[in-house]
């Protein structure tokens, strides 16, 4: 049986660019996503070829791993070393924290596993008298699983290292940056199951910046930059709903009332960013009997100094692309990784690297 | 990271699925999805979760929004001032 959502068709992906071409502006357009995954497939598929050279299309902060701040990786590692279980998404484990990684701490010896889903920790909980730690890391499309475990009777040797970001005030945040020049977002599509064309709302009000959710497939992409294309062209700036086939307007309220449930907003550090308010969650106070950062004390961290000839910080607010780095793909390579975006499977170094990024165009 | 794939329904038991992509076969949790499911129905999944149900047609109907995009656009370019879609 042929898959319904496999939307893979030449002529249409060509009616699409041709579109974007009489939607284009003359003037230098710069489209900005917060996603790794739409990353991948833009670079995967050489979509950058299609477009007229006035649109350029550029990754912000949208690989959860690369903004985890290295003071929450160090105190995984922290944690880990009094003994306890941490699981982790298997993207972390490489990332640098305070010269060393979670990849580094488990060859000396901690005992550090690969999760696909918090679920997963829960049943390695189950199984052991140790504490186990669950190292939450993921925007608004994994925060739920979080809530779900936290709201089932989570054994009581499992607590959560929490590290959930929200998208949002990040995309809010990169338009007060000096010199990010931003035309449009192309908003995640899966973020937008949860939350919703609403979601954004709060965020970009008086900002009048154009902003359409879009989907992942080849065409879904194509379809949303001409969809923003089209309302740059007309003057308008709204949250336009490019992939309704996954994402409802008020988006996933079963979800958004697990996340109510169990977090509430909170500050948060991005790698590359800086402190923005509101753009990650802590527990609810019933809930902090699972905050791992309570249950392991291991003292107040502050943010190392960065490596200042990479330029992450610059890739993750949508100044740089990846080849405008002077290390990239010479002193930083995935197999001896300078900063975050070449480690995380969805950072923009890595992701180009493996597809060659620019250099195929 | 924030990955989902469309699978499909092929078993409920409580809160949990089977889910089927593709051919590979493996367990998804409901608690996050917004409505029941039955076998036969897609779901996107996302860390061992069902975040959104799907329809088999959502796939058509999502082709169609783009040929009226494409047409759209390239009627205007022929000197149609509305690129005739609903506003």
């Amino acid at each position: 049986m042929s898959h319904p959502f496999r939307l893979a068709d030449p002529r249409r992906a060509r009616q699409l660019a041709d579109a974007i071409h009489l939607l284009a502006p003359r003037e230098p357009v710069k489209l900005v996503h917060v996603c790794g995954t739409h990353e991948i497939a833009i670079t995967r598929h050489g979509l950058r070829r299609l477009l007229p050279e006035t649109v350029r299309v550029l990754e912000g902060p949208g690989c959860p791993v690369c903004v985890t701040p290295a003071a929450d990786i160090e105190t995984a590692i922290r944690i880990a070393e009094r003994g306890a279980v941490v699981c982790s998404f298997g993207d972390m484990l490489r990332v640098p924290g305070y010269g060393r990684s979670l990849d580094s701490a488990r060859a000396a010896g901690c005992d550090i596993r690969t999760v696909l889903s918090a679920d997963e920790a829960v049943q390695i909980a189950k199984a052991t008298r140790r504490e186990v730690v669950f190292f939450a890391v993921g925007f608004e499309t994994t925060a739920p699983m979080t809530a779900a475990v936290a709201l089932e009777r989570a054994p009581a040797n499992l607590s959560i290292l929490l590290a959930h970001k929200q998208i949002p005030p990040a995309m809010a945040a990169l338009l007060d940056l000096p010199g990010t020049g931003i035309g449009g977002f192309l908003a995640p599509g899966h973020v937008s199951t949860i939350i919703g064309a609403a979601g954004y709302e709060e965020s970009m009000a008086h900002r009048r910046m154009p902003v359409v959710i879009g989907g992942f497939e080849p065409l879904d992409i194509l379809y949303a930059v001409a969809l923003l294309l089209r309302q740059i062209r007309d003057g308008r700036a709204i949250i336009e709903n490019g992939y309704p086939r996954a994402v409802e307007s008020a988006g996933n309220p079963t979800a958004q009332r697990l996340l109510a449930e169990v977090f509430e907003p909170a500050p948060a550090a991005w790698r590359g960013i800086g402190v923005l308010p509101a753009s990650g969650v802590q527990f609810l106070a019933e809930f902090m009997q699972l905050d791992a950062r309570r249950r392991f004390d291991v003292g107040e961290l502050v943010e190392s100094p960065e490596d200042h000839a990479c330029r992450c910080p610059d890739v993750l607010t949508a100044r740089a692309m990846p080849s405008d780095c002077p290390l990239f793909g010479t002193r930083c390579t995935p197999l001896s990784p300078v900063g975050p975006c070449m480690v995380g499977s969805e950072g923009a170094c890595s992701i180009w690297f493996r597809y060659e990024g620019e250099r195929a165009l | 990271m924030c990955l989902a794939t469309p699978a499909r329904v092929l078993s409920v038991s409580g809160q949990t699925a089977v889910v089927d992509y593709e051919g590979v076969q493996t367990t998804a949790r409901l608690e996050t999805l917004n409505e029941p499911v039955v076998p036969g129905d897609y779901v996107l999944v996302h860390a061992g979760f069902a975040i959104q149900r799907m329809s088999p047609e959502d796939g058509e109907v999502t082709l169609r929004l783009f040929d009226e995009l494409a047409a759209s656009v390239s009627q205007t370019r022929e000197g149609d001032p509305s690129d005739g879609l609903a506003r």
